[in-house]
């Protein structure tokens, strides 16, 4: 009844999706406003339906209900409450409704602002995300059917929409329950807080399409949707942070990030998307760069959606991807659809979004913000051909290959190390280094050679670049990057060179107390130069607001940032960067693992830290289907008793066939610390006594700082997209009149 | 900014650009077409000739004196083939009642059974095939080949294939009982 | 007699070294091979049956069985090569964190570097034609209501002051 309730309006949604797009389209024919009046409303009606319709699912989740299918999937009696409403997301029918709740709910927030200024917007927006939002309904209604009722047939068992023939409803005793991998606090948040930044670039796009439909080639749908791009930015960078979290936390292999390919689809639309943030600064400011901010909105859009994709299609194998569904061809007529309709439109009016683009120097802001936005795209192409390659070999010699972790990481270092030297010398570019006076004196064709060095040196030693440090190409390179980077730090001497000093010094500390690895050095000194430029710069600004305001320190940094968000939101953003980035030079460079068996009462050792195993228990927990197995670990470090740990091994008995019918779960043991986390786990152990267990320790210095970084990159995130209309609108205003004095706008 | 635009040159995308544009764009739509085309077909259906194949057999295995077998050679015969992996926990299901429908049938030199093993390791294999006594053609996978040719997706897997080479049945996942297997054997029979 | 010397010193050579190989061998095949040591090798490998998991984390049977396989060889005093060799012999190149330097995989170490180079190209002609040096047709009084750096915080602070009077 309440399914049938459920279903019913799920079905009454996807029409109303449907006649909004055809009312805004009608509308727009017969330059009708009371039409597009009506396809508005419907638009808003989709959302209340929508959550009807789910609010039915997670009655039936929460009372299991497990003659409904997707029920029986994703839960069993004995998980509690919270889990089995989180259930709803647990599995693909019920996150193709949460995704197209979370549509409705940002498309219905976006109708439902003032449209004075933008009337001509309104229909299109409305049709793009009507489009999209009935799509999603569609599989929904069509092909994933989270109310579909299982039925006992002659031919067995299957789940259907409506009752077959000589059928009756078949109502399991007990549900599978959710993927124990999913029952995690991280994998609750995770898919949420990715599905809500894909489904907020819709939003941009659907003003980019309205903006290149109506043929309005002034960046006004770049003011309207900026901040949508920034939530869309925190919401999809907090769904990558917190599936790293969950990984390291869950997956038992010490790491966060293994380069898979649903990891890598969902990091590619990040990559356009923070190129875009860059870029829109350049179109604000000084109108240039229109067709290139275009492309990166369809792009990042398009590897939205290309990226669900090939997750959600079963294309792309990964430990992430849902199993093979029949939504597949469907969705791709929907990719196909989406890439050739906004390639075509973006052809057709690429004419009038031509800007006259005009720079000062090579070292100009703009041409800063362009190289940052090259290295992005560089980024972009290695991971891009990374995921597309095993179908490429698949296809062409039948061979799978893996393009794994260490392709990508000596592919995107160099690249990673330029964008933090662009970070260290961001704050100075707007400090007018890049007039022409100052740069007068520089003889170009020299700065230009040397500046070309390592790009040479970068592309034929490429591979090298991390692992052969030590041999004579890594010698190379490292005196290219040094050479690169004593060029830039004599071109921007006068506001670098105290910084610079600072990181030099901490340089030679680190060579001699920490480490001799070339690439962590060189780390680490770009770290600590970003870190001493940015936080020089707000310390100059805090001061010249002191004594021009006469305010204390605090009050003044407050007011500076709160003056001033985007700029200082996004300083903090980069000082996030640098350490997440200490974390990440921590992990990869210096891991140190041992794995050994020992007795009850042995210990292992690694760097410093004694791991004593005391004792194990196994239990079954047969409701759960699941048997824990949990050791008992003391740790020191030296001598110093520092408590104990608990790693743990779940076997859940499954009934699934599947490759591996049997997979375990390994949770660590973690203790975490500013200098490095002592991460245990829990291999194997001889049955039926405590006499002996194998353990795996890892030792992941710095780790922790990944996870403060991220903190304050929330901070940062919320700092730069917080809504202040008035100011912005004052600040647009006075813009307008400084930079377009003969501006009729 | 109007004026901006009013000045700037009206140059439309060169159409060699368009041209490369959209090739790949088509490409990178096919290529993924064509491997969702190939994700979702599945297993081989019933009603397929199976096209020819050779198996090396494990050290001690053989076929008719042979360490190599192929299909062509049992046109005539009814074939199955059994894909199972020594880590496979379901597999160890049927593998008895595998070994036990193999003894009845040996004899009338009208069926073959052959054991396919999946992505496994030799001496794990070894002990498996031991443990279960089983003695009919066995041959190790590793490089997925037979597999990818019958799009296997997961193991145990078995496929029954008529005298004339075609296809007749696949039972994906374990045989509940060795009657499952001996009735589909009869129904092939004459 | 000479010559009759000089055999025996080649055979006596020839036995001293394969007792020291035969030694080495016993040597090898007598200590089991710690886990780390496997660990060492298995981190290179990728699970052949899993999708993108190293055989050195992967918590399924199968990848324990193809650890003590490595053991094994490690134990029977194979080289790491050998190893991974075998492993790409029996299992396909997947096994191997990164394509094989070998035909189409080329596609995979070229493609990029050769994208990005032709991407910075582009650009750096682009921005070539875009840099006019401080133009005289604009003339003044643009180029200066067109500085770049117009809103650091002094003229902020500037335009505050102004409006609180």
């Amino acid at each position: 009844m309440i399914a049938d309730f459920g279903y019913g309006i799920l079905v009454v949604s996807l029409v109303v999706a449907l006649y909004s797009v055809a009312a805004a389209a009608m509308g727009v024919i017969n330059k009708s406003s009371p039409l597009i009046e009506s396809a508005r409303r419907a638009m808003l009606l989709t959302w209340p339906l929508i959550s009807i319709s789910a609010l039915a699912l997670i009655y039936l989740l929460v009372n299991n209900h497990y003659e409904i299918s997707f029920v029986y999937e994703v839960t069993s009696s004995s998980m509690p409450t919270y889990l089995k409403i989180t259930a709803w997301w647990g599995g693909q029918a019920g996150s193709l409704v949460f995704w197209s709740w979370l549509m409705s709910a940002f498309a219905s927030l976006v109708t439902l602002r003032k449209w004075d200024r933008d009337r001509e917007f309104l229909p299109y927006v409305i049709i793009v995300a009507s489009i999209t939002l009935a799509f999603f309904l569609t599989m929904s209604v069509v092909f994933e059917n989270p109310f579909a009722r299982l039925y006992q047939t002659p031919e067995g068992i299957a789940a259907h929409t409506f009752a077959p023939a000589n059928s009756v409803v078949f109502t399991p005793e007990d549900g599978r329950g959710l993927n124990p991998l999913l029952r995690h606090p991280g994998m609750i948040i995770h898919p949420p807080m990715l599905y809500l930044g894909f489904v907020s670039f819709v939003i941009p796009f659907a003003f980019a399409m309205a903006a290149l439909i109506t043929g309005r080639s002034d960046d006004r749908w770049i003011r309207i949707t900026r901040r949508w791009t920034l939530w869309a930015w925190l919401f999809l960078s907090f769904g990558l942070v917190l599936g790293g979290r969950w990984a390291y936390d869950v997956l038992g292999w010490g790491g966060y990030w293994g380069w898979d390919p649903v990891e890598i689809a969902a990091f590619m639309p990040w990559l356009t998307g923070t190129a875009f943030l860059h870029s829109v600064m350049i179109q604000e400011k000084r109108g240039q760069f229109k067709q290139w901010n275009m492309i990166l909105v369809i792009l990042t859009y398009a590897l939205v959606i290309f990226g669900t994709f090939l997750t959600r299609s079963g294309v792309l194998s990964s430990v992430h991807a849902f199993a093979n569904s029949p939504i597949g061809p469907f969705f791709m007529g929907f990719v196909a659809l989406t890439l050739i309709v906004s390639l075509a439109l973006l052809i057709w009016r690429w004419p009038e979004l031509n800007s006259e683009t005009e720079m000062k120097s090579m070292l100009s802001r703009e041409a800063l913000f362009l190289l940052n936005n090259l290295l992005f795209m560089s980024v972009l192409v290695i991971c891009f051909v990374g995921v597309i390659y095993p179908l490429v070999s698949e296809l062409a010699t039948g061979a799978k290959v893996t393009v794994g972790p260490p392709w990508y990481e000596f592919s995107t270092s160099p690249l990673f190390a330029m964008l933090m030297f662009l970070m260290a010398i961001a704050p100075l570019s707007s400090w007018g280094l890049s007039s022409q006076e100052k740069l007068s004196n520089l003889n170009k064709p020299v700065l230009g050679g040397i500046l070309a060095l390592p790009v040479l040196v970068f592309a034929i030693f490429w591979k090298q670049l991390t692992f052969m440090i030590g041999s004579w190409p890594g010698v190379v390179i490292a005196l290219a990057v040094i050479l690169a980077v004593a060029a830039l730090m004599y071109i921007f001497r006068k506001l670098i060179w105290l910084a610079a000093v600072l990181a030099a010094v901490s340089t030679v500390y680190l060579y001699f107390t920490y480490t001799q690895n070339i690439i962590a050095l060189i780390g680490f000194f770009l770290i600590v130069l970003v870190l001493a430029v940015t936080i020089r710069e707000f310390w100059r600004a805090v001061r010249a607001r002191q004594n021009s305001q006469q305010e204390n320190f605090a009050l003044a940094f407050a007011r500076l940032i709160g003056r001033n968000r985007r700029r200082y939101g996004g300083y903090i953003i980069h000082v996030s960067m640098m350490l997440m980035a200490v974390g990440i030079l921590g992990i990869e460079m210096f891991q140190k693992e041992t794995q050994g068996q020992v007795a009850a009462g042995e210990a292992l050792t690694i760097s410093g830290y004694t791991v004593k195993f005391e004792d194990i228990a196994s239990w079954n927990n047969p409701p759960e289907q699941v048997n824990y197995t949990r050791a008992v670990v003391g740790i020191y470090k030296g001598d110093q008793y520092l408590g104990q740990l608990y790693p743990r091994k779940d076997m859940y008995f499954s009934d699934r066939q599947m490759l591996n019918p049997t997979q375990p779960m390994s949770i660590p043991g973690n203790f975490s610390s500013f200098k490095d986390d002592l991460y245990v786990l829990l291999v194997d152990w001889e049955p039926a006594s405590a006499s002996g267990a194998t353990f795996k320790i890892y030792v992941n210095p710095l780790v922790n700082w990944l996870w403060i970084g991220s903190l304050l990159f929330f901070i940062g995130v919320v700092i730069a997209a917080w809504p202040d209309k008035e100011a912005e609108y004052a600040t647009a205003r006075v813009r307008n009149k400084a930079y377009q004095p003969s501006s009729a706008d | 900014m109007t004026e901006i635009n009013a000045t700037a040159p009206k140059r439309g995308v060169p159409l060699w650009a368009q041209v490369i544009i959209w090739t790949l764009l088509v490409g990178l739509l096919v290529l993924v077409g064509v491997t969702l085309n190939k994700r979702q077909q599945g297993s081989v259906r019933p009603g397929t000739e199976i096209p020819d194949f050779t198996l090396t057999l494990f050290d001690g295995y053989q076929y008719e004196g042979r360490s190599k077998i192929s299909l062509s050679d049992l046109r005539g015969k009814v074939v199955v083939i059994n894909f199972w992996a020594s880590w496979c926990k379901p597999c160890e299901q049927e593998a008895g009642e595998l070994q036990q429908v193999w003894a009845e049938y040996a004899d009338s030199g009208e069926v073959v059974f052959l054991g396919v093993d999946y992505v496994d390791t030799e001496p794990e294999a070894r002990v498996y095939l031991q443990k279960f006594g089983i003695d009919f053609p066995n041959g190790p996978d590793m490089g997925t080949k037979v597999s990818q040719m019958f799009r296997t997706t997961g193991v145990p897997e078995t496929y029954f294939i008529d005298q004339n080479g075609v296809l007749q049945y696949v039972k994906v996942g374990p045989f509940v009982s060795a009657d499952e297997i001996r009735n589909q054997l009869d129904k092939m029979l004459p | 007699m000479k010559k009759h010397l000089r055999i025996a010193l080649q055979v006596l050579a020839l036995v001293l070294i394969l007792t020291g190989v035969w030694a080495g061998v016993a040597a090898a095949q007598g200590s089991t091979p710690t886990d780390d040591e496997v660990n060492a090798i298995a981190k290179q490998l990728y699970c052949p049956v899993c999708e993108n998991t190293p055989l050195d984390v992967c918590p399924t049977e199968a990848c324990r069985q193809w650890r003590e396989l490595i053991r094994q060889q490690l134990a029977d005093g194979w080289s790491e090569d050998q190893i991974k060799q075998y492993f790409v012999d029996n299992y396909g190149a997947r096994v191997l964190g990164e394509p094989p330097r070998t035909g189409l995989n080329w596609v995979v170490y070229l493609l990029p570097p050769a994208l990005i180079l032709a991407g910075a190209f582009v650009l750096f002609r682009a921005m070539r034609s875009w840099i006019k040096p401080t133009s005289v047709e604009a003339g003044p009084a643009e180029s200066k209501t067109i500085p770049l750096v117009q809103d650091d915080y002094v003229s902020k602070f500037e335009e505050e002051l102004r409006k609180r009077k």
